[in-house]
């Protein structure tokens, strides 16, 4: 199935480029993207199978290929089939598995940030990392009750979007767990949080 | 050299280290065999199926030091079933009752259980050494009798091995009397470890020289630790996430410019990447660097740690350094010698962050490049070709783009002349490994010219047998064969069996080799086993001749068929 798939969309696009992987999504690196057929995980640049797929028009280029490379070609699941490729050791824990990189949209500044959650260990190294990014955006933070920054008068209240599709207010549950569920980060303005009445500190602004 | 009495000879012998030298020496008369043969320490056996212990210990009863190696090399690769062999306990077993002076026990991929562990430290009382690469079977369990019982413990390190972790106190049960560290890796076990009782440890071995913690080693633990120990050499760091304004990292950056000896930094299992400043101070000085367990440490920062390491000759790192990561490594690290670039995403062909480009352009700044592994997005013969001009030393060169098949993407050509290129200009390579489009022609341009090759690993390449017997024909000095998903078939294999006693070993999988021409390599060498895996159960029911074998091992021995095989193992 994929396979046609693979070719219809390398017929519309001559470039070869896949537009459709290409377009941003809130997924975790590695996360496969639903397609509309409910398909393959696609990858921006020809992968295996599809590569495959270009050469079983050619009757003599396929009696070359291996095995494996032909039973890729029929699997409906892409490129990952193929068994001990690329040759990497396994378990070594290298790679991507362990980074869970989000957005960071702060109001008024003209692009967005990504970063990863997974290294920091506690909300508070994650506010002070926020704040040297954006570093002339004072963070509301609890913790150390820094409220008005000096130079730009301005105070931000970090929230995050969970799992839900909710904004909530960073620091109410534990870091871990907020770590699971947080999507992407926005520092919203102060002035626009007005009004929504928050009278208690979050439970794990300290460290946690 | 009648003249000379034994004790000379055995003197002389003493300086001669090489195993192959010593292989050789033992060849020159039955005289020189006899004083090297009692003289002999160290002994190398590549392959643990090729000999057995009762022979190894009857010709070598000095023996001090073995080294084995078990599974094929593609078992790192999930290519070889878990049980199909390797185990260490009858070497040990047979060690201990003729009692032989065991002091090191090198081990790579082969099963090791706590059985064997437990039986190697209680039978051996100067046992000094144990090193684990790439085994599996054992646990904790078997780490605390080593460090319970081994009192003269100088080394145990543990690289890659798959360990079952119990969390038990293994490090609590080396006695205060042990002092005698000089090496402790446990960086590849995932449980926590007791940190008082690492602490103390450390604190009472003042020869420890090289420390490689595990990931649940936090870093105020590893601040303690490099207080105690500042003398260390080799260092390999666990956790290293912490917040830049705390306590706890001003004390890290007081210890570490304490330690004016490490040479080589590794780890960084968890690491956060703003805080890599406290480690400035040491990066002059560090030959070997090992990032390629840290992906979070990429981009800006990771350039400023490596314009700072500008005595570097060993590299490991991941690809998200990206072809301008490399153009740094280019302009500082000119004694570089070895550069290894893993993919952080090796399932997602289209996201690697290297091409070309960082090769070639490393090659051009480093003109003592001679080791290589290389994973990439893509390669082209121009670049293959500037990079053979431009480093005429390699040993080692292996090439691995992530697409398998991927033709050079400038001229959609296969990467023959490439190769080719790197094979004609580096005489002395000895380990080739291929990849990307590839037919009989770069196998033509291997026989031609790796004279030196001694391992050669192909996959998805050539387009007829006439690859194979390219370099069965010309490769003099071939030791290790291995071959997944080519097109060659028996009339390869069976051009020139006797070929294969020359070598270590051969492995076919996927390819187009029948049963029938197996058995005819087993029929006519009996010096060789050849070994068929095939977990799916065809061979139990079809064993018609013609049909394709799926993986094919065959490896030279003095002993025969092996007992231990598992039941998807025939042995023909």
């Amino acid at each position: 199935m994929s396979s046609e798939n693979g070719k219809r969309l390398l017929e519309t696009d001559a470039g070869g480029l896949n537009f459709e992987a290409t377009e941003l999504t809130l997924g975790l690196p590695g996360e496969p993207r639903v397609t509309s057929d409910g398909g393959a995980k696609l990858g921006s640049k020809r992968g295996f199978s599809e590569t495959v797929d270009l050469k079983l028009g050619d009757n003599n280029q396929e009696v070359k290929l291996g095995h494996s490379l032909q039973e890729a070609a029929k699997s409906p699941v892409s490129k990952t089939q193929v068994v001990g490729w690329p040759p990497v050791r396994g378990f070594a824990k290298r790679g991507k598995k362990s980074c869970k990189y989000v957005k960071v949209a702060v109001d008024g500044a003209p692009y967005l940030r990504k970063v990863d959650l997974e290294i920091y260990n506690s909300y508070q190294q994650l506010l002070t990392s926020l704040e040297d990014m954006f570093s002339c955006f004072t963070i509301r933070n609890y913790l150390n009750e820094k409220k008005i920054d000096q130079v730009n008068g301005i105070e931000y209240m970090p929230t995050y979007e969970d799992k839900d599709g909710d904004w909530m207010l960073v620091g109410d549950v534990p870091w871990q767990m907020f770590v699971e569920s947080c999507k992407r980060l926005r520092l919203m303005k102060s002035s626009e949080a007005v009004g929504l009445g928050l009278k208690t500190a979050p439970k794990y602004s300290s460290t946690n | 050299m009648n003249y000379f009495p034994d004790e000379v000879l055995e003197h002389v012998f003493d300086f001669i280290t090489s195993h192959k030298d010593r292989n050789s020496v033992s060849l020159v008369c039955k005289s020189w065999y006899k004083i090297e043969r009692y003289s002999r320490q160290r002994v190398f056996i590549g392959n643990c199926y090729s000999i057995s212990p009762e022979r190894l210990i009857a010709r070598f009863p000095g023996l001090k030091s073995l080294t084995l190696k078990g599974k094929p090399h593609f078992a790192d690769f999930n290519l070889v079933p878990h049980d199909w062999g390797g185990f260490v306990y009858p070497w040990i077993e047979a060690l201990a009752k003729s009692r032989i002076g065991l002091e090191e026990l090198r081990l790579k991929r082969m099963v090791v259980s706590d059985e064997s562990l437990e039986l190697l430290s209680k039978s051996f009382v100067n046992f000094k050494s144990l090193v684990l690469v790439s085994c599996e079977g054992f646990t904790t369990d078997g780490l605390a009798a080593i460090a319970a019982n081994c009192r003269f413990l100088r080394e145990l390190d543990l690289q890659e091995n798959e360990v079952d972790d119990h969390r038990g106190h293994w490090l609590s049960c080396f006695p205060e009397s042990c002092t005698s560290l000089i090496s402790l890796n446990f960086a590849c076990l995932r449980g926590e470890v007791n940190l008082g009782a690492l602490e103390r440890l450390v604190s009472r071995s003042p020869n420890l020289k090289s420390l490689r913690l595990n990931r649940a080693v936090p870093l105020d633990t590893l601040q303690k630790l490099l207080m105690r120990a500042p003398q260390l050499v080799d260092l390999g760091i666990g956790s290293y996430v912490h917040d830049p304004f705390s306590e706890a990292y001003n004390k890290l950056k007081i210890a570490i410019q304490r330690c004016k000896s490490i040479r080589s930094l590794s780890g960084f299992l968890e690491v956060a990447p703003h805080c890599m400043s406290a480690i400035y101070p040491i990066c002059g000085n560090l030959t070997f660097l090992n990032l390629s367990y840290a992906p979070g440490l990429h981009g800006n920062k990771l350039m400023k740690l490596i314009q700072h390491c500008r005595k570097l000759q060993r590299l490991w790192i991941l690809d998200c350094i990206g072809d301008k990561g490399l153009g740094v490594v280019a302009l500082t690290c000119k004694e570089l010698q070895e550069l290894r670039v893993f993919p952080s995403d090796p399932f997602e062909a289209g996201n690697a962050a290297v091409t070309e480009e960082g090769l070639v352009l490393v090659s051009a700044g480093c003109p003592k490049l001679n080791s290589l592994l290389y994973f990439c997005q893509q390669m082209t013969n121009a670049a293959l070709i500037t990079v053979a001009k431009n480093c005429p030393n390699f040993i080692r060169f292996r090439l691995c783009i992530l697409d398998p098949i991927k033709p050079d993407p400038v001229t959609n050509q296969p990467l023959d002349e490439g190769f080719g290129a790197i094979v004609q200009s580096c005489k002395g390579l000895k380990r080739l490994s291929l990849s990307g489009l590839l037919t009989d022609q770069v196998f033509l341009y291997i026989g031609m010219y790796a004279e030196q090759l001694e391992m050669l690993s192909i996959a998805f390449a050539a387009d007829s047998d006439k690859g194979m017997l390219y370099v069965l024909n010309g490769c003099k000095k071939l030791r290790k064969l291995e071959i997944r998903d080519c097109p060659f078939g028996d009339a390869a294999l069976l051009e020139d069996v006797g070929k294969y006693e020359t070598m270590r070993s051969l492995w076919m999988s996927s390819c187009e080799v029948t049963l029938g021409g197996c058995k005819a390599v087993a029929e006519k060498m009996p010096s060789l086993n050849v070994e068929i895996i095939d977990e799916s159960e065809q061979m139990e029911f079809n064993l018609d001749d013609k049909q394709k074998v799926d993986k094919m091992y065959l490896y030279r021995t003095l002993v025969g068929h092996r007992k231990d095989a598992p039941e998807y193992v025939w042995i023909l």
